[in-house]
């Protein structure tokens, strides 16, 4: 049976170039780049070009900008706590209630040492309420860590209008780009955006790579301390395999993501209408034209997420959902809850991300499959008679 | 990715009994789309007072589903009374076991069936606020589904109860009251010398901890403690010695003090600092 892989929100394959370029980092290229001899130090100017190449895909004005971390979580923590706590004053910290865990939990843990925390809401189809945001913004200099585009719904936030707001009182702004690194163009240098979270595994290089963007002149408190690595932003001799892998990945990203978001696109779009039309009860969740190109994400009314996952699972078909089954928690996706998902439909989420690694074939595959398991669900509901 | 038995994918996959049951004896509806799963069952008995069919519909998980297939099986053949003894547990274990966060898929189950039971005696619809007063307002769990639930699983945690029935498992806000249950339930099971201690008693019991488990491993250090203050579960206390001005004595307090504490008196002790 073929796999059919549609949660590259979760993770991707590692791109064929990005493995053939970290080769050489994990057989004959192993020095440390920090040190005086030619073996070592020749590595410096990989890590060097990785770090150029990342610029290149966010728009960042010197490569210089960007830190290398371990993962997007950890860019995430240095972004939230690092910033807050390298303020001259504790700051007003605002994020939404869309955020992924790695932003709400550094978020949570600046509240819990009595900074003020703000999260503001979203409407029915997901997006951000930033008229809350303009009034929050006044009231002192504000910490604000918005993601670009949200990893469940694919929603796009207009990451440039929030940071002219926050920026307008002195805040400092912070976008986890995670999700929409390589899916969309950006240029932060000709954005308000002060620091920019990314990270390896979501655009086809390894897990364990991250970068975070930092604006020049924008201060932030290392976590990781004991070394002069990332220019003392953050300890610890560089991953080079690693970080040579993230910058091939940004590397294909800059030259394909253009073309192949248009071959994504009318996949999603195909995979999304064919769903709509023929499983009765499906809705889409989040505002159609606002979204990242390679995601869906559809509620089935009447029967539940974590029963229709493992049934797809049982063809060979990866996705995810927003049930409360599936996580362990109890309550289902928080995404979904903040948009006022209604009760017989917050259960049944299926989100579906694709990559520039699909195939018609894979879209053939769910359209053949979903249907019938939609149906033999429904059968089993109480709720459909 | 959840570790279920291959019995549980068995019958999630090719559930038994699926349907309604024509004319039956008795129906069960618990849950609702809310609360994420749901499941309706009907039987129906025969001339000699046996279940001679049973049949469900579940909105659910894939061990929503199960539950609710091995629940038909098992009370196939059997009377109303023996099938009153059916436990959560038991459908658990028809199922070789349940994770313990999906506890709850079986005890929505025994509710079904306590459900249908109650519809074919009384002829009415079984309605959950009937059977007590709802603490959980998140997934509407009643004080006496909840003392069920503790005596049946023998919980002892709030984790464990969220994990069989959900109670505590949303806003969060029921949690004293749940604590309160459990500790009830828990002091009601335990022989009578070993009642809820008085305060003195417990405050007794804390000098001795702090005497023969606490203090020696302090003053191996150059550092001691005294006993301030004990308000119900709260003990204060004020370090002395090198424990007062040591960079790590919150962990001291914490990690020492408090977690002997809680393992000799009782797991609701918080240790507070006083300077």
């Amino acid at each position: 049976m073929k796999t059919v892989y549609v949660d590259n929100n979760a993770t991707t394959q590692i791109a064929d170039e990005v493995r053939e370029a970290m080769l050489p980092f994990l057989t004959e290229l192993w020095g440390n780049p920090s040190s005086m001899h030619v073996f070592g130090g020749q590595i410096k100017k990989y890590v060097e070009t990785a770090r150029e190449q990342v610029a290149e895909l966010i728009g960042a004005a010197d490569p210089q900008e960007i830190t290398f971390t371990s993962c997007g979580s950890e860019s995430n923590n240095l972004a939230i706590r690092g910033g807050a706590e390298a303020m001259d004053k504790p700051p007003h910290v605002i994020t939404s209630k869309v955020e992924h865990a790695a932003v709400s939990g550094p978020c949570h843990y600046l509240e819990d040492r009595g900074f003020r925390l703000t999260k503001l809401g979203v409407d029915k189809l997901g997006r951000l309420d930033v008229e809350t945001l303009q009034r929050e913004v006044k009231a002192g200099r504000s910490l604000t860590s918005i993601m670009w585009a949200n990893n469940e719904t694919g929603m796009i936030f207009p990451v440039g209008l929030i940071g002219e707001m926050v920026h307008e009182f002195g805040g400092i702004f912070h976008a986890d780009a995670v999700q929409a690194v390589g899916k969309i163009p950006m240029n932060v240098s000709e954005l308000p955006i002060d620091m920019l979270s990314l990270s390896g595994h979501k655009i086809h290089a390894p897990k364990g790579v991250g970068a975070l963007y930092i604006r020049r002149g924008t201060k932030v408190k290392p976590l990781i301390l004991g070394g002069h690595q990332e220019r003392g932003r953050r300890a610890g001799t560089e991953n080079v395999p690693y970080i040579v892998g993230l910058g091939v990945a940004c590397n294909l990203a800059s030259k394909h993501m253009d073309e192949e978001n248009v071959r994504v696109k009318a996949m999603r779009d195909r995979l999304e209408a064919g769903l709509l039309k023929s499983c009765h009860g499906a809705r889409l969740n989040g505002a159609p034209a606002e979204r990242l190109p390679n995601t869906s994400n559809i509620s089935f009314d009447y029967i539940e997420g974590e029963a229709i996952l493992l049934m797809l699972d049982d063809k060979g078909i990866c996705a995810s959902t927003g049930s409360a089954c599936a996580s362990g928690s109890l309550e289902p996706s928080h995404v979904l809850r903040a948009m006022q998902v209604e009760g017989m439909s917050v259960h049944g989420s299926i989100r579906f991300s694709l990559s520039t690694y699909n195939t018609e074939a894979d879209i053939d595959a769910i359209l053949i499959e979903l249907p019938k398991i939609v149906q033999r669900l429904r059968e089993l509901s109480p709720f459909v008679s | 990715m959840w570790d279920y038995t291959d019995k549980v994918n068995e019958h999630f996959r090719n559930p038994h009994n699926v349907g309604k049951v024509e004319d039956p004896s008795g129906v069960g509806e618990v849950g609702s789309l809310a609360c994420g799963d749901a499941l309706k069952l009907m039987f129906k008995l025969d001339d000699e007072g046996r279940i001679s069919e049973a049949k469900f519909q579940t909105f659910g998980c894939a061990s929503a589903i199960a539950s609710s297939s091995a629940l038909t099986d098992m009370i196939l053949g059997k009377t109303l009374k023996e099938a009153e003894e059916i436990t959560n547990k038991d459908i658990a274990d028809y199922l070789g076991g349940l994770p313990k966060q999906k506890v709850h898929c079986s005890v929505m189950g025994r509710e079904a069936l306590e459900a249908a039971i109650y519809n074919y005696r009384t002829g009415e619809k079984w309605d959950k606020a009937l059977e007590g007063e709802v603490v959980c307002h998140c997934f509407g769990v009643t004080d006496k589904e909840i003392e069920k639930v503790v005596r049946e699983n023998h919980v002892t945690t709030v984790e464990q109860l969220t994990d069989a029935c959900k109670a505590g498992g949303g806003c969060g806000n029921c949690i004293p009251q749940l604590e309160a249950i459990i500790t009830r339930m828990n002091a009601d099971d335990v022989p009578s010398e070993e009642k809820p201690m008085t305060n003195l008693q417990k405050i007794h019991l804390i000098e001795d901890v702090i005497d023969r488990e606490i203090r020696p491993a302090l003053r191996q250090d150059g550092g001691d403690l005294e006993l301030v203050d004990v308000a119900g579960d709260t003990v204060k206390v004020r370090f002395r010695g090198a424990c007062a001005g040591c960079v790590v004595s919150q962990v001291t307090l914490k990690d020492v003090v408090e977690a002997r504490l809680k393992d000799n008196v009782s797991q609701n002790i918080i240790v507070e600092e006083v300077k």
